[in-house]
């Protein structure tokens, strides 16, 4: 089923530009996406980090236009390409959403585990997906169903017939893979992907994802605020906070050569297990209200390099070096500071040790 | 051997009746000197909080014993039981569960100050409150104490927990899953704060965690034990359990945790085991736990002999597996 039209391969399948959610609280106008603008391309994984409440699930529900009544997309333009068409997403109706929502661009939601109907096979859960979409035959869904049970590696003949308590959170977890692949799109969004799982479980999926991607050569988007999933999967990484993307950049510039003085807080946060002990640093504060969000760079509260500038003064996302972009005006100074660090040299001027 | 000032003495909890019982903790051994922190780490359903639970005294093992400074705490009298209750103090997995939302953190925190007498009065009741509510850096005091906890973010609630906590001046904490559920850029000043209790206060710690990389973190000076449905399958030094793990499920487990370091988690190799699944507790395999998924499986003594915790090598480190030898 895949297409074979070679022009897929070097346009990108997803262009985001300028996107702005909000959603209507109690409170207020609560700004959850602001102005976020990205390629999705081809084949690759692109990893959102970010801690709680930043905004990452809303823009991955934006993108397939599954936001809740209460948000509002104010701004902004989604383009999706395949097979030399171009689609704004946004105008998209009816119909065609729905088709674009499972064929082109599929969407595992976060604790999406107890999002099975309970009373229903995992088969007719299966069918009913492929009969909104696509004519098929009985037989000719089962084999479809099937053949992609096992791709998720899963025994197919036994996970077809049964309820979903009765199968594992693990296999839970493929089923579902497997449903949003039914339809064989082009663009896969997961959200927490692996966050409920155990150890062991959360490696054969991580395992699972490399190689069905390999094989069907899908983009992957995914969000996770576990920064070792991004380390072990992402192509590129897209740090978010208070709704906007304040860094993007190849995987090992993110990790190694941080830009941003909130994604060099993040990677210093966070401890490995095998690798040697490093102490570690906090970032002081906690994220904004995003109701009431200060004025100028969103992190500036939060941030040893913060000045004058950055308090009256929203810095935009830009190019910094190949492949890499960042919202801050002390690139450089973060940029010097990160690499004395890694070089275990000099004095770490970003946050003191709690 | 040191002095511990919890022991646990073959521990055993087991759930529910006849064909429904589960042994969710069984024959666990082990102890806590003062001042330690012992991580216990596992997946989900080892029995960690179960674990926690019975030396906090919450549970009352099926079978085996506690002692606290040496006293059997279930045979002990009243006025004993007491006084472990309260030296004994749990920080609960859920902090939206575990704290009143009626009440103020004010209220939160007085609450037990007044009931156990600890405090002369509800000005020096408020002094105390001041006090812990400095210690767990929820400063300005004077913003957080007439707050509800539906007021406070997810870390910040933590905090009310390990302040409630620290009330009765505790000699053990048992931390589960304590920092689990708040960001990372708020998890790392909580775990500096648990450490500080314990270096500045001599607070002993049993500190649960499915994350091995906290578990790294908040335990390098101390010990960690590796459960596996019920059982404590290694037991050694933080850094020996991490640089040469013994127990083919402990070595799994590090071979598969992905890291927050592109190069060093791409590097690694996973092992592979015989099989995923994990054994339900109503249906446990025979002999060792761990033998339908083990690499090292021994056909006729694996599946027929629960292996025993033993030492292996120097410096007490412990392993539960037949196909291990010192
Ligand atoms: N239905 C809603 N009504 C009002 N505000 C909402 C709604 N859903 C989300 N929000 C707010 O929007 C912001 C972004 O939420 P979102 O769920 O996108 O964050 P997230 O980055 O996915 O967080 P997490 O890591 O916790 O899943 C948060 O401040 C959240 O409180
Ligand atoms: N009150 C109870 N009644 C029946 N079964 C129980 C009860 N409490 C715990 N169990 C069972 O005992 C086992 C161990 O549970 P426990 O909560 O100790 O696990 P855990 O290691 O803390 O898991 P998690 O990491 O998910 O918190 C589980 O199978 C659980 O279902
Ligand atoms: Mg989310
Ligand atoms: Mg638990």
């Amino acid at each position: 089923m895949k297409d074979e039209n070679a022009t897929i391969w070097d346009t990108n399948p997803l262009s985001v530009r300028n996107l702005w959610v909000e959603y209507l609280g109690e409170r207020g106008m609560v700004k959850a996406v602001r102005g976020v603008t990205f390629d999705l391309r081809p084949r690759e994984s692109l990893a959102f980090i970010g801690e709680s409440g930043c905004g990452k699930t809303t823009l991955g529900l934006a993108l397939i236009r599954l936001l809740v009544k209460t948000a509002r997309i104010s701004q902004g333009e989604i383009l999706y390409r395949r097979s030399g068409r171009e689609t704004a997403v946004l105008k998209l109706k009816g119909r065609e959403m729905r088709h674009f929502r499972w064929c082109e661009c599929a969407m595992v939601f976060q604790s999406a585990l107890n999002a099975f109907n309970p009373v229903l096979r995992i088969r007719d859960q299966m069918y009913d997906t492929i009969r909104a979409h696509w004519r098929m035959s009985q037989s000719e869904m089962r084999e479809r169903a099937l053949s992609l049970l096992r791709h998720v590696q899963l025994d197919p003949e036994r996970v077809i017939d049964s309820y979903p308590h009765e199968l594992s959170g693990g296999m839970r977890q493929r089923v579902l893979l497997a449903m949003s692949l039914l339809l064989d799109p082009q663009i896969i969004i997961l959200d927490e992907p692996t966050t409920a799982l155990d150890i062991l479980t959360q490696r054969t999926i991580l395992e699972l994802l490399k190689s069905l991607k390999a094989e069907m050569g899908f983009s992957l988007m995914f969000i996770s605020h576990d920064l070792s999933i991004a380390a072990e999967l992402a192509d590129r990484v897209a740090t978010m906070y208070a709704g906007a993307i304040v860094e993007l950049g190849l995987v090992y510039d993110i990790f190694y050569r941080p830009a941003h003085p909130y994604t060099l807080g993040l990677i210093r946060a966070v401890p490995t297990v095998t690798g040697d002990f490093q102490d570690l640093i906090s970032i002081p504060g906690s994220p904004p209200d995003l109701i009431d969000l200060p004025t100028g760079c969103k992190f500036h509260i939060r941030c040893p390099y913060a000045t004058d500038r950055c308090r009256q003064e929203e810095p935009t996302l830009e190019p910094y070096g190949p492949d890499h972009s960042v919202a801050c005006f002390h690139v450089d100074q973060v940029r010097r500071d990160a690499d004395a660090i890694w070089e275990g040299t000099g004095h770490v001027a970003a946050g003191e040790a709690a | 051997m040191t002095e511990y000032l919890i022991e646990a003495h073959n521990l055993t909890r087991q759930f529910g009746r006849r064909r429904e019982r589960v042994t969710a903790v069984d024959d666990v051994s082990l102890g806590i000197s003062e001042g330690e922190v012992l991580c216990l780490v596992g997946e989900s359903g080892c029995g960690k909080t179960t674990t926690g639970k019975l030396l906090a005294g919450l549970l009352k093992p099926s079978s085996g014993r506690i002692r606290y400074q040496g006293q059997d705490v279930w045979t002990q009298d009243k006025e004993s039981f007491r006084k472990y209750r309260l030296g004994v103090q749990i920080i609960h997995q859920d902090p939206y569960a575990s704290l009143n939302p009626s009440h103020t953190v004010h209220q939160i925190l007085s609450a037990p100050l007044l009931h156990h007498n600890l405090v002369n009065g509800r000005r020096q009741a408020r002094e105390r409150v001041v006090e812990l509510l400095q210690i767990v850096d929820l400063t300005p005091v004077e913003d957080f104490l007439t707050k509800y906890p539906h007021q406070l973010s997810g870390g910040q609630r933590q905090r009310v927990s390990v302040a409630r906590a620290l009330t009765v001046n505790p000699s053990f904490i048992v931390a589960d899953e304590a920092v689990s559920m708040v960001d990372v850029s708020i998890r790392v000043s909580l775990l500096k704060m648990l450490s500080r209790l314990r270096m500045q206060l001599g607070v002993t710690f049993l500190f649960i965690t499915h994350d091995l990389a906290l578990a790294k973190f908040f335990a390098w000076e101390g010990r960690i034990a590796v459960m596996y449905v019920g059982s404590v399958v290694e037991l050694t030094s933080t850094p020996e359990l991490i640089n040469n793990a013994q127990h083919p499920y402990t070595k799994a487990l590090l071979a598969a945790v992905p890291e927050a370091d592109p190069n060093l988690t791409r590097r690694k190799k996973p092992i592979t085991l015989r099989s995923q699944d994990i054994p339900s507790l109503r249906n446990l395999p025979p002999g060792c736990r761990f033998h339908p998924r083990c690499p090292l499986f021994e056909e006729g003594l694996c599946d027929r002999v629960a292996p025993k915790l033993k030492s292996v090598g120097e410096n007490g480190h412990q392993v539960a597996c037949h196909r291990v030898t010192g």
